[in-house]
Formats: structure tokens, sequence, C-alpha cells
């Protein structure tokens, strides 16, 4: 869990974060959004102390984040930043295996979790382990900065806008695979980002920043159906509401019981996978199956359309 | 290498055109002229008179004179077409041991036997051809892209072949080599100072500068201030540098206890080293601050991002990869200093510049030649080893920046 609280920094007697409070659960993703300038990069950058506050206190599990030395708590915190940061003249098993040697830990363990992280990435342990950053693909490198991040098994990961010098393709891609990364450890994420397609995909909460404070906490839906300001309206776009709803809730909350022809649909997709997949094949209703396949009832392009309308 | 070969051959072939190498015409007309226009060796009835030009084939043997000439004559074909690298190279190591024998057999034709007064010395002639087969070799290896060891093995080779004819004694009845036989002990010393000058000076230099020189990385305040300083420095002709530290030294000599006792006099060793280790910071100064400069944002950010302390950083992220920039600064220094070291002779720091200033002034002009081939040939081999260590340093580096 990460408290903070009262937290504010001035450069200059300008406030770049102003007075912000919130509460980031553990295990689950929690994204950033705000313009450039609004002081998300700053107020991530507290959290491990490469800022420190001009006031206010930011606790991490109960712990004041200045009871030990600035390095020391980064070195327990995973960070990763746009256009990756890898070091250019190690290789990449040497960049992963850089926070783990700082701790000290005994080379078998380091190299046992460089491979570990190589596989869980699909990266060939042999093939890509002794290759420099340079030889990598953009995508491959993104991902090598994400494992480097990971490999002393940090409870929380940092991340400013690492999937932003990626192209579309790949990007989806990254954000699959750091949503699977966050199940299988269970880490507690915060992202900082300025594309609201991609805080929607990935969020369980989202804070909405402008000019320092923080004008909105609280889930996807929460903040379509009811935007505390005009600032989060404008953020969200007005023809992109209903579609946003869609998107931030599961196939398996409009699952209703009955038939349907055709392809089934998971019900871990989003609604608006749903909705797109009704609309393309000209249906009025979809069959939805569970994660292991067994059929759960259907889904209808009328309840997708309560789902997506204003919230009376 | 192969590649080159058989893309030349195909297009000699598809154009059915002769094509030239343009540095190739140059290096043939220099061949032409020096080998037919200019003289080959001097004779002098001895050693501070002027003397008698001969050309190639009065200096030599008819037999090697014209061997000679058809030698170099092959070779400077080669150079003239678009071949193959290895070829040329292999052209140009030729004609140069050709012309090493044949100056060393030209002193023993010309010498009046029994004479020990004559002496025989390279004539412009032999100069220009030894210049046009070097840049020609020189040129070869440019193209070749040889690996840095491979550089370093064309050196040790090349020293290898020199230090073969010259204890072979081949070159015994060459003026400079007269020279050097009446002063051995000499000039071994004076080596060994010349050395210890240049390399003392680098290394108490790149001991001061490195520190300084992250300093001013960290606090850009004081850059301009120290780099300005330093720059100034470097304005001042060597010889005045010399002339400004004898007074300062000789006081600290006369006035510091101990100072005297260690070595440090006004004239001497004591300020051609200091003048050289102030010659030698601005480099490894303003060289380490451009390399860190250089570093780039994203890792120094990871870097901190991780964990890393400031001392962990500078260590592992910034000086490794910083190092390609600080090496080549290191190579202008020294390559600088054991120039620069010549000129100590002149406040009595000794070195090669002994002879060199002795031979003017007695206007034996084989006697400068002691002085100043060594110093060539020793700036020149520092040049080629820091250059492959450069190149070993940076390669990984040179792609990052490229990807």
């Amino acid at each position: 869990m990460i408290e903070i609280e009262a937290v504010t920094k001035l450069y200059d007697d300008v406030a770049v974060v102003d007075n912000v409070s919130m509460v980031i659960e553990p295990r689950t993703v929690t994204v950033v959004v705000g313009t450039s300038g609004s002081g998300k990069t700053t107020l991530l950058r507290m959290i491990n102390r490469l800022v420190e506050p001009s006031s206010g206190a930011i606790r991490l599990d109960g712990e004041d984040n200045r009871s030990i030395p600035g390095h020391e708590l980064r070195r327990r915190i995973g960070y990763a930043i746009q256009g990756h940061g890898l070091f250019p003249h190690r290789t990449v098993a040497e960049n992963i295996a850089t926070v783990p040697g700082l701790l000290g830990w005994e080379k078998s363990r380091i190299a046992a979790k460089v491979e570990e992280l190589l596989t869980l990435f699909q990266l060939d342990p042999k093939m890509f382990g002794s290759r420099y950053p340079h030889e990598l693909s953009g995508g491959q490198q993104q991902r090598v900065g994400v494992a480097r991040a990971l490999a002393a098994e940090p409870n929380v990961l940092l991340m400013d806008e690492p999937f932003g010098a990626l192209d579309p393709i790949i990007r989806a891609k990254a954000q699959d695979d750091l949503l699977a990364i966050q199940k299988h450890f269970g880490t507690t994420i915060v992202l900082v980002t300025h594309d609201m397609d991609e805080a929607f995909y990935l969020a369980d909460k989202i804070a909405v920043m402008d000019k320092g404070r923080v004008l909105q906490y609280g889930p996807p839906a929460e903040l379509v159906r009811a935007p505390a300001a005009p600032f989060v309206e404008t953020l969200i776009g007005d023809a992109e509401r209903p579609f946003r709803l869609l998107s931030a809730a599961k196939i398996g909350a409009a699952v209703e019981p009955g038939e349907a022809d055709g392809e089934p649909i998971g019900e871990d997709g989003t609604q608006q996978e749903a909705l797109a997949d009704l609309l393309w094949s000209g249906r009025k209703a979809l069959p939805v199956v569970s994660a292991s396949g067994a059929p759960m009832g259907r889904v209808t392009l009328d309840a997708l359309l309560k789902c997506a309308a204003r919230p009376q | 290498m192969g590649r080159a070969r058989l893309l030349s051959i195909a297009r000699q072939g598809s154009g059915l055109r002769i094509r030239f190498d343009k540095l190739g015409i140059v290096i043939a007309l220099l061949v032409a002229y020096g080998a037919l226009g200019a003289s080959f060796a001097v004779l002098k009835p001895n050693r501070i008179v002027q003397g008698e030009a001969k050309m190639i084939l009065a200096a030599l043997p008819a037999w090697a004179g014209w061997g000679l000439i058809v030698v170099l004559f092959l070779a400077a074909a080669a150079s003239l077409f678009r071949t193959s690298s290895w070829l040329k190279l292999v052209a140009a190591f030729a004609a140069l041991v050709t012309l090493a024998l044949a100056i060393g057999s030209a002193a023993s034709f010309l010498a009046p036997a029994g004479n020990t007064y004559a002496r025989v010395s390279p004539a412009s002639g032999f100069w220009l051809l030894l210049f046009a087969f070097m840049l020609l070799a020189a040129d070869a290896i440019t193209r070749l892209r040889p690996p840095p060891w491979m550089r370093v093995l064309f050196l040790v080779l090349t020293a290898g072949g020199v230090g073969a004819i010259l204890l072979s004694g081949s070159w015994n009845g060459l003026s400079i080599m007269k020279e050097y036989a009446g002063r051995a002990d000499v000039f071994w010393s004076e080596a060994g100072q010349h050395v210890r000058l240049a390399l003392g000076s680098l290394i108490v230099a790149a001991a001061a500068g490195l520190p300084l020189g992250i300093l001013c990385h960290r606090v850009a305040a004081l850059r301009a201030g120290v780099l300005n300083t330093l720059n100034l420095i470097q304005t001042i002709p060597s010889i005045a540098l010399f002339g400004i530290l004898i007074g300062p030294l000789a006081w600290i000599a006369a006035t510091v206890p101990g100072a005297a006792e260690i070595g440090i006099r006004g004239i001497g060793t004591a300020p051609a080293f200091v003048a050289l280790f102030l010659y030698s910071l601005l480099p490894a100064v303003a060289n380490t601050v451009v390399g860190l400069a250089g570093v780039p944002r994203e890792a120094n950010e990871a870097a901190r991002g991780i964990g890393m302390t400031d001392r962990q950083r500078l260590f592992q992220i910034e000086f490794p990869m910083a190092l390609p920039v600080i090496l080549t600064g290191i190579r202008i220094v020294l390559v600088q200093n054991i120039g620069l070291a010549t000129i100590a002779a002149l406040i009595g720091g000794g070195g090669f510049g002994v002879f060199v200033f002795q031979g003017i002034g007695q206007t034996a002009m084989d006697l400068v030649l002691l002085g100043a081939v060594p110093t060539v040939a020793l700036a020149f081999a520092a040049a080629v080893i820091l250059d492959a260590l450069i190149e070993m340093n940076s390669r990984v580096l040179i792609g990052a920046r490229s990807a």
C-alpha cells in the first residue's frame, strides 16, 4: 500500500505538485493521467525519492519512505522509463542483473533470476542474454527495461510513460504483457501516461492531474459516470464516453442466461470488444464462455447499449 | 576484403575501361619523380660539409639500381589502379623493404673503402619515395578497415622489421647510424628520459585531469573558468612557458626545504615536466567533460532510478561510456607530449631533443635526424596503439548511437 499524504513540491515557489493525497491499494494498477506539466511525473518521482517533497509524507506499507537512504529505497522499488533507459555498454543479461548486483545477490541466484525474467518476457535467454541493447528492436528493449525494473522482485513498480516510444501494435502487446506480469507477481504498479486509452485499458484506478492537483481519483467507470471537473470531462472526450464505459467493464458483467449462435467470446474481454464483434458480424447476441471454455450464457446488443448509456 | 576485390574486378569487367585511383596517381607521380628526378643518396667527405648528390643508378651497383627501379615502378603501378587493397598493401611493404635495403647498400657502395670520415645519407629522392609508399600503405590499411588488434599487429611487424634491419647491420654504413655508433650510451639514456618526460607528465596529467574533469562536469559553475584557464595555458608558446617556469621553480628550489633534493630546479627536468603537464591538462580535462556530457540522459536517469549511488553511477555508467572520448584526449596528450618533449633539451631537460639541438648547433643534419626519427616513430606508435584502444572501447557505443 502506498499512502500519499498532503504532498507538495515547490520549484521556485511554484507548486508543481499541490497538496496531493491518495491511497494506492496493493496489487492494483493505478494510472496517473494529465497533460504535460500537470505534475504527474514529479508525483511519481517523489514516491521513490528521485524528487524530495517540499512538504507532506509518503508511506510504503506504513513505513515513511524517508526512513532509509534514497538509493536503498530505490533498489526496493522497480522503475521503468520511456525509451527504456538501458545501459548501452552492458548486455541484456548485465542490464537485468544491475539491481540484484547492487543488492549483493549471489551469482547463481542472479543468473537464475535473469533467465526467469527473459523467459517470462518471451526472450530466449541463450539468444538475447549476451546481446547489447542496440541489437534489439524497440519492443524488445522495452521488455528488457521492464524486466530490469522487476529483477529484485519489488512490491512496487513505478513506470513513467513506459510505452510512449512504441508503435501502436507493439504497444498493445506490451500493455497485455504488463497486465499478465502484474497478475503473475502481484506487483503494485503506478504508471504515468498522457494516453487516455492506455489509462482505461490498464487501470484499476485512475488519478487525473492538472496544474499539480489531483482532480479526481477513482475507478475508470466512475470518471465517465461522474466527472468531478470539466477538465476530466474534456480529457475523457464527449464522443468517447460510451466506449470508455464499455472498455472499462468486462463482458462477464453483462452476461445474461440464454443461447446465441456463432463464435463464442471469452468473459475476460472488454464490453467494447463484444460490441465491436456484434456490430461487425451483424448479430444481436453472442455466446459467452468462461476462461476454461465452459458456456456461461450470452451477451446481447441491448444489454451493451444499456451499459453504454449515460448513468441515471 | 574478398568481396571488395570481386567488386572491383566486376566493375572493371563491366566497365571495360581502366579505372584510376586518384590518390594512386599522386603516389605514382611522387614515385616517378623520387626515383628518376631526385637524388637517392648524398656522399659527403665528412659529417658537416655539403655533399655530392647521387641518383639511384649512381648510388647502387647496376643490378641493384635497376632492380630497385623495377620494384618501385611495379609497386607504383599497383597503386595507380583500383585494385585490391591487399595487393596495394603488399606492394607498399615490398617497396618499403626494398628501399630500406637499398639505402643500406648505397652506403657501403658509395663510401670509399677505409675512409672513416666520409658519410652517406639518404637524399630527397629517398625521403620522397619513403613518403609515397608509406602513404600507399596507410591508404591501403585504412581501406581494409582492419580490426584494432590487426593494426597493432601491423605496427609490431613493422617495428620488428626495422629492428631486424638495424640488428643485421645493413644500415651501419649510413651517416645516421654512424652518429648513433658514436653515442649509443647517451642515445638510450636520452631515449629513457624522453619517454619518462612524455609518459610521466601524461600520467600525472591524467591523475589530475580526470578528477578535475569530473568536478567540472558535476559543478557547472566551475566549467567555464577551468577550461578557459587551461585554454590560456595552451596558447603560451612552449619555449616561453619553459622560460616562465624557470623563475618560480628556481625560487621553490631555493626556499622550500627538500625541494632541491627531489630534483626541483629552475632548469632541467623539473620545468620541462611541469610545462608538459600543464599542456596535457586541457585535453585531459576537456575530453573528460565532453565525454561525460555525452552520456545519454536516459541512462543516467535510469541508473539513479534503480538505486545507484552517485559514485556507482560515475564508475559503472558514466565513466565507461565516456571512456572512448577520454582516451581520445589521452591520445592527443601523448602524441603532443612526445613531440613537445623534444624542446625540453633547450632548458637541459634531456630527451631526443638533445641530438636535434646539438645537430643544429654543429650543422650536422644526420645528428638532427638521430633525434627526430625516433621521436616521430615513437609518436606514430603511440597513436596507433591508442587508436586501437579507443576503437576497442567504443564499438558497442558506436552501435548504440547509430541504432
